[in-house]
């Protein structure tokens, strides 16, 4: 039984289909990288399978609220402590409780401290420590270790081969190693949609009228 | 043959340019000559020549009202069908409903003038038609400032449909407010209160050339958005590439 | 739903969260109506239901833009749109937690502003119920102009131009109430009004937002 399985999948950015015709499945334990130019649609790939946008053509299927997704921006109110950011997330999402995240990315010291006063690889620890407190199996990174310190970038491998070993998965766009030997890697470059007419609806004015 | 196919961009701008030259000069004979018909009408007992306003001011509301419910109509054709043309006909659309609405109530500020003696009277009808404008400002600026296309249509479409809810509860909660002095409707069916046939034939002449001028405004709009839409498909296609 | 509640009521009481701004500005529009009109009491008394009305629903305007902005520029807005809450139901949850900090501090306060005003004795009573019954409803249409304009640039602008032709009924039997109190007519039919409109507002508004909000989201 897969955690998330992905049929023939196009996504659109701008009206316009990015990437077509990918296809995967994750089961538990499983963890995918994204590789590909900028600019590709990983971004938009991950946002579509977040069900953040609609997919224009392919099959996704994940069992619901199984997906945690964490963009380029955690989330977070500067105004709250680290304490009060964390929990909110765990009461709206019903997850675990908030002292296993902490420790795992080694917020403890910091957890008073309102979030106005964290350096960005402090906030980025934050919004990662947020992923565990979902209890969501399935986890979408979007360039996870940006503003990180290598300390930080281990200590984060470490939660996410912890998360894999609780039968969780993941999808990551990076291009950091993150020292997951199990990971696949899909390089997306392939996959780039081609400029061909199609007879299917179109993903947007821009391919309405292209 | 289904209406629908009109909604293929292609199809829409081969058939919209065939009929586009008749809707022109149909909008032409009409409205000039129901104007210069209804100029020669003699002068009405009461309200003097100023009655023959009417002849630009009933088409024009008439049409600024009709104008938004076609707005709603093939909003809600995008929303439900995602017919592009559909949405780009809404858009296409307002900014002529706003003339209209513009024209129906200076016309009004300039036959109410001589009939009430003010230029303006917070009268039911009148302050209907300036919340209707509003309307149509807002659903305008709202195109203007959404720079995706996708995304403008989408939003537009919705304001419109609550923008239409609205202006219905405006027009019955400004009854209650004031109750006016504008007269009743111009063309009532109820027997009583028809306006003399030498009034009414000519304004069903301007009536029809108001439609088909909105028709022929329409039409060219819808398709310089098209046209518009497809340049900016090319050019996005091109900085992709 | 009681998390997302208590936290924006957390957010907008805590420092630089603009509690109390609406009512600030509530206090200056009441302060500059008289240098307007003139301080004659009997002109005062006659324009005030109208002006409060007003007053209330313009600083009800003012803070309309941070119910989803700030939400959605540090991307709270996407993880609560991936949450198990309904978007639907975060809209109206956010919509709430404005009225709390905006609309209901103003209906409370109205009767000190009144006295400013002038406003006869009997209206006291039917200001405060009428604000009452219908900020609510200001709060759920401006959360339904906020998400369709958020992530727009100069969309605080557009924010007002799209939503005041929304408040037009509202504004109208709130208004007529009061008057209506003031001049010691039966204000009830009109209030009656004001709590059908409210009422369909708070049920439909939030469907319509939440639509816009995924729109702007993608």
């Amino acid at each position: 039984m897969s955690l998330l399985a992905v049929r023939d999948l196009a996504v659109a950015r701008g009206g316009l289909r990015a990437v077509e015709g990918v296809s995967f499945s994750l089961d538990p334990g499983g963890a995918l990288v994204l590789r590909g130019p900028n600019g590709i649609g990983k971004t938009t790939l991950l946002r579509t399978l977040a069900g953040l946008q609609p997919a224009v053509a392919g099959v996704i299927e994940a069992a619901p609220d199984a997906i945690a997704y964490a963009g380029h921006s955690d989330g977070l109110k500067p105004a709250l402590t680290v304490t009060e950011n964390l929990r909110f997330w765990s009461e709206i999402f019903g997850g675990p409780d908030i002292a296993a995240a902490l420790e795992a990315m080694n917020l403890r010291e910091l957890a008073a401290r309102p979030a106005h006063a964290l350096s960005a690889g402090q906030k980025r620890r934050l919004g990662l420590a947020r992923l565990m407190v979902t209890g969501r199996p399935v986890w979408l990174l979007d360039e996870p270790t940006v503003s990180l310190d290598r300390a930080s970038v281990a200590l984060f491998a470490a939660m996410l081969r912890a998360h894999l070993g609780r039968g969780g998965a993941a999808v990551i766009a990076t291009h950091i190693e993150l020292g997951l030997p199990e990971a696949e890697i899909l390089e997306l470059g392939p996959y780039r949609a081609r400029e061909t007419r199609r007879e299917s609806r179109p993903a947007g004015f821009n391919e309405a009228f292209g | 043959m289904s209406i629908w196919e009109y909604a293929n961009p292609v199809k829409f701008m081969r058939t919209s340019g065939a009929i586009l030259p008749w809707v022109v000069a149909g909008a032409a004979l009409c409205t000039v000559a129901g104007l210069v018909w209804g100029f020669l009408t003699p002068e009405d007992y009461k309200q003097g020549s100023t009655v023959k306003i009417i002849f630009l001011h009933v088409p024009a509301a008439l049409m600024a009202i009709n104008i938004w419910l076609m707005m709603l109509v093939t909003s809600l054709i995008w929303l439900i069908r995602r017919h592009h043309v559909s949405a780009l006909a809404a858009k296409a659309a307002a900014p002529v409903g706003a003339v209209m609405t513009l024209i129906a109530l200076i016309t009004g500020a300039i036959w109410g003038q001589p009939m009430w003696g003010t230029w303006w009277e917070w009268d039911p009808r009148l302050t209907s038609f300036l919340i209707l404008f509003l309307f149509y400002l807002g659903y305008m600026a709202l195109w203007e400032a959404v720079e995706n296309a996708d995304s403008a249509a989408d939003l537009t479409g919705v304001l419109c449909l609550v923008g239409s809810v609205f202006a219905l509860l405006s027009r019955y909660a400004v009854n209650f407010w004031n109750q006016g002095l504008h007269q009743g409707a111009s063309l009532s069916l109820a027997p009583g209160e028809r306006m003399a046939a030498v009034y009414r034939y000519p304004l069903y002449l301007t009536m029809a050339g108001f439609f088909l001028l909105f028709l022929a405004l329409l039409l060219i709009r819808t398709r310089t958005e098209i046209r518009r839409r497809r340049l900016a498909a090319l050019l996005a296609r091109e900085n992709r590439a | 739903m009681r998390a997302l509640l208590i936290r924006d009521l957390r957010l907008a009481t805590r420092a630089g969260g603009g509690f109390g701004l609406a009512l600030a500005f509530f206090l200056i529009v009441c302060t500059l109506v008289p240098f307007g009109v003139g301080p004659e009491g009997g002109t005062l008394s006659r324009i005030a239901p109208g002006i409060l009305w007003v007053g209330a629903l313009l600083s009800c305007l003012l803070s309309l833009d941070r119910i989803f902005a700030l939400d959605f520029e540090d991307g709270s807005l996407d993880l609560l749109a991936t949450a198990p809450l309904p978007l639907e139901g975060a809209v109206a949850i956010k919509a709430l937690a404005h009225w709390l900090v905006t609309g209901l501090p103003l209906a409370l306060s109205a009767p000190v502003f009144a006295l400013l005003l002038h406003l006869p004795g009997p209206a006291y009573p039917w200001l405060v119920a009428s604000l009452i019954l219908g900020t609510p409803a200001l709060s759920m249409l401006g959360a339904f102009g906020a998400a369709v304009t958020v992530g727009l640039r100069r969309g605080g602008l557009l924010l007002s131009l799209l939503v005041l032709p929304l408040y037009v009924p509202t504004l109208i039997f709130g208004a007529e109430a009061v008057r209506r109190g003031a001049a010691g007519a039966d204000p009830v039919a009109p209030l009656v009004f004001l709590a059908a409109i409210t009422l369909a507002t708070l049920a439909l508004a939030p469907f319509a937002a939440a639509a816009a909000l995924r729109v702007n989201l993608r």
